[in-house]
């Protein structure tokens, strides 16, 4: 049937869910390779099964059958298997052993395909970079329905979309519900199994086994998947979306949860960039780009790993620092009586900006105020001045006592340590030097007050 | 009725010896500890009891049966190190671990797991954490916390290795008196150390290894001058020699 005969509604429609389904299924077993640290393992499982499906395709000379799963999923645990063998009982290092064993099963694939199999319709260039486009065309119809004339033409355009399903996609489904179901099943031993092995094999579950069954499922969701998107985007299919889930989630559930919706959203963006009102290109590298892009923004804004989180934490900490700075600096200005009118803080490498902003910040909290003798501590600064100086000199007494420095070494690592040292520190460094009242230079060490100023301490 | 049997076991990696015969028995339950230098084969000693690496040669058996017939009634402690602790993971989910054992396939943990693994953590003093990721805690708290996992294995024999490496103060008293709580409920507890200087304090069994067996036995008896000079004096040269020689003899047949 040509391209023609389907309307773009059908053609989005079951690109999209072919893109969806497949890419959930890689998804979901990818964040277990990715947990193991065994990203390189897909890529293998993927090449390595190509004499498989070749084998599969030469006996029984069609493409879409069942055996070309079970052909696959065995060359998938050979692929494993013989890289497991290789680097124990040959010298050669896992990850070696590994691109060893299926760069020649690959070899050897596409020297069977090309020497036997040139009259059927499985071309090299469909293995690298996959017909996303042609897989809807080929369809069969699921009911047979007659479409009432009642209807309305959206209703009747999407009945008879359902109902003409692409030969393709009932695998891919089966694909994805034995993963979902494998992934169920298996929870608490996958679980233990990547987080654990040694634990796993000493509570007696055969580890080893689980392994090769998920290698078996990546290869029976590469097999589905390769069809379509080809044999390299496969690839990101599996490892991507695990590794952008990684970034937002800290738990197991939230992770695959995060890894199949970052796959959704890359079928269904990445068909609307290809199609041929935006850029007209290849779906699968579409779909693939747009996953690379996800996991971008994932590496830029994930809430608490992301680079935009560290600089903000980095930012608030500056600032926090540079406002203890100040309230140090008059606290020990109205012990000398002294006027303060600039903050020159170049030991701490705090800009201009941050301490203008301290600043802001400081008198805005009404810790400190500008007056006829320059600035000043309000009641409530002076108490939080009073915990850093008490700090401050705490740790230039700790020093003092423990370390061989000469005295006048010891206020510029206490300056840094100071704005680290909370209540309980305090208080144990207190009772070790056994409550001192004076820090080595004879300056007073303020006592205890209600403990406010680092409560909020972020470390 | 021995509740420990190691009968004569030689551990090979690349088929290159490095544990050689040793043969040790524990008939009472007893606070045990693994001492010796780097590359003595400790934790090589621990994972083959519990079955966890090949045997070249001997038997192990765990209450006169083979290890993989009382698995339910041994925990195993790995070194910390052994595990990715950026895993997606909370500390409840790793105590509740522990149970997996006496779970069996299929089975997921319930209410009874929760509350026996909560109690585990209660116990290591670590409960009010339950909820973070395992990344966040401390190196003593993640210690703590694979003893939890251990607890709610609820095991007869338990193996640790290096529990007290790089913890701090408090959390290795905390351990200990566990392990000593442990001791007098009548469990057996093999523990693989460095420190020597608490190892009087701490076991009241102890094996001196540097690839075979110096010495074993009470630890009052056993930990004395003479036989910390043969544990840490270096290796038997001949034994390295013939290490070498059966390497060299098996890789060309």
């Amino acid at each position: 049937m040509s391209l023609l005969a389907f309307s773009d509604f059908h053609l989005a429609f079951w690109s999209i869910a072919v893109g969806c389904v497949c890419g959930v299924a890689c998804a979901l077993l990818g964040c277990f390779l990715v947990l193991k640290r065994m990203s390189l393992l897909c890529d293998a499982v993927g090449h390595g099964m190509l004499p498989g499906i070749a084998i599969v395709v030469l006996l029984t000379g069609t493409l879409s059958s069942f055996v070309l799963f079970v052909g696959a999923m065995v060359f998938g645990v050979l692929t494993a298997f013989l890289a497991q063998s290789l680097s124990r009982f040959g010298t050669v290092s896992e990850d070696s052993a590994l691109g060893i064993v299926f760069t020649s099963l690959f070899a050897v694939g596409v020297v069977l395909l090309s020497r036997f199999l040139g009259h059927i319709d499985l071309d090299p260039g469909c293995v690298f970079y996959g017909l996303f486009e042609f897989v809807p065309t080929k369809t069969f119809i699921l009911f047979d329905v007659e479409i009432p004339e009642t209807f309305s033409p959206t209703l009747r355009e999407l009945i008879a979309t359902l109902v003409e399903v692409p030969e393709a996609f009932p695998t891919m489904l089966t694909a994805l519900v034995i993963t979902i179901v494998f992934v169920a099943l298996f929870w608490k031993e996958l679980q233990l199994a990547a987080f654990d092995p040694e634990l796993a094999s000493a509570m007696g579950y055969n580890a080893q086994l689980l392994h090769y069954l998920l290698v078996a499922l990546v290869a029976a969701c590469s097999v589905a998947a390769f069809e379509a998107v080809g044999v390299v985007v496969v690839l990101a299919m599996f490892i991507v979306p695990a590794a952008t889930a990684q970034m937002l989630a800290d738990r197991m559930r939230p992770m695959l949860l995060w890894a199949a919706a970052v796959a959704v959203v890359a079928a269904v963006v990445g068909y609307w960039l290809a199609s041929p009102w935006v850029f007209a290109c290849n779906v699968g590298g579409m779909i693939a780009t747009v996953l690379g892009a996800e996991l971008l923004l994932a590496v830029l804004f994930a809430p608490r790993h992301g680079v935009l989180a560290k600089l903000v934490r980095n930012f608030r900490l500056t600032l926090r620092i540079a406002g203890e700075e100040i309230l140090a600096i008059l606290y020990r200005a109205r012990e000398n009586q002294t006027r303060v009118d600039t903050f020159v803080l170049k030991d701490h490498g705090l800009s201009r900006f941050t301490i203008w902003l301290a600043l802001v910040r400081l008198q805005r909290q009404g810790a400190i105020e500008r007056g006829a003798s320059g600035w000043q501590l309000t009641d409530t600064g002076a108490q939080q001045a009073e915990s850093l100086v008490r700090a401050h000199r705490l740790w230039e007494a700790f020093l003092g006592e423990n370390f061989e420095l000469p005295l006048d070494h010891l206020h510029a690592p206490a300056s840094r340590v100071e704005h680290f040292l909370g209540p309980e520190l305090q208080k144990q460094l207190a009772e070790q030097l056994h409550e001192p009242s004076k820090d080595p230079h004879g300056k007073q060490i303020p006592p205890v007050h209600e403990p406010q100023m680092h409560s909020d301490k972020s470390t | 009725m021995p509740i420990l049997d190691v009968h004569d076991v030689t551990v090979a990696y690349h088929r290159k010896p490095v544990l050689w015969d040793v043969d040790w028995t524990l008939d009472e339950p007893r606070l045990v500890g693994i001492v010796g230098p780097n590359g003595a084969g400790k934790s090589t000693l621990i994972k083959a009891m519990l079955g966890l690496v090949p045997l070249v040669s001997g038997t192990v058996n765990v209450f006169d049966q083979p290890v993989a017939n009382v698995r339910r009634r041994i925990g195993y402690v790995p070194q910390r190190e052994s595990v990715d602790w950026d895993f997606p993971v909370s500390v409840l989910d790793v105590a509740l671990m522990g149970t997996y054992g006496s779970l069996g396939w299929f089975r997921r943990p319930g209410a009874k797991q929760r509350a026996l693994a909560e109690k585990c953590l209660e116990m290591v003093g670590i409960r009010d954490l339950e909820q973070q990721q395992i990344g966040q805690l401390s190196g003593g708290q993640q210690q703590r916390t694979f003893l939890a996992r251990a607890l709610a294995q609820q095991a007869d024999v338990y193996f640790m290795d290096e529990p007290f490496a790089g913890v701090d103060a408090a959390t290795e008293q905390a351990i200990f008196q566990i392990l000593r709580h442990l001791r007098q409920q009548g469990k057996t507890i093999v523990v693989v150390h460095h420190d020597l200087r608490t190892v009087p304090r701490y076991f009241d069994h102890l094996i001196l290894l540097n690839v075979r067996l110096v010495a074993s036995g009470p630890t009052a008896t056993v930990f004395t001058d003479e036989n910390l000079r043969k544990t840490y004096g270096g290796r038997l040269s001949i034994l390295e020699t013939v290490g070498a020689a059966v390497q060299a003899q098996e890789r060309t047949p």
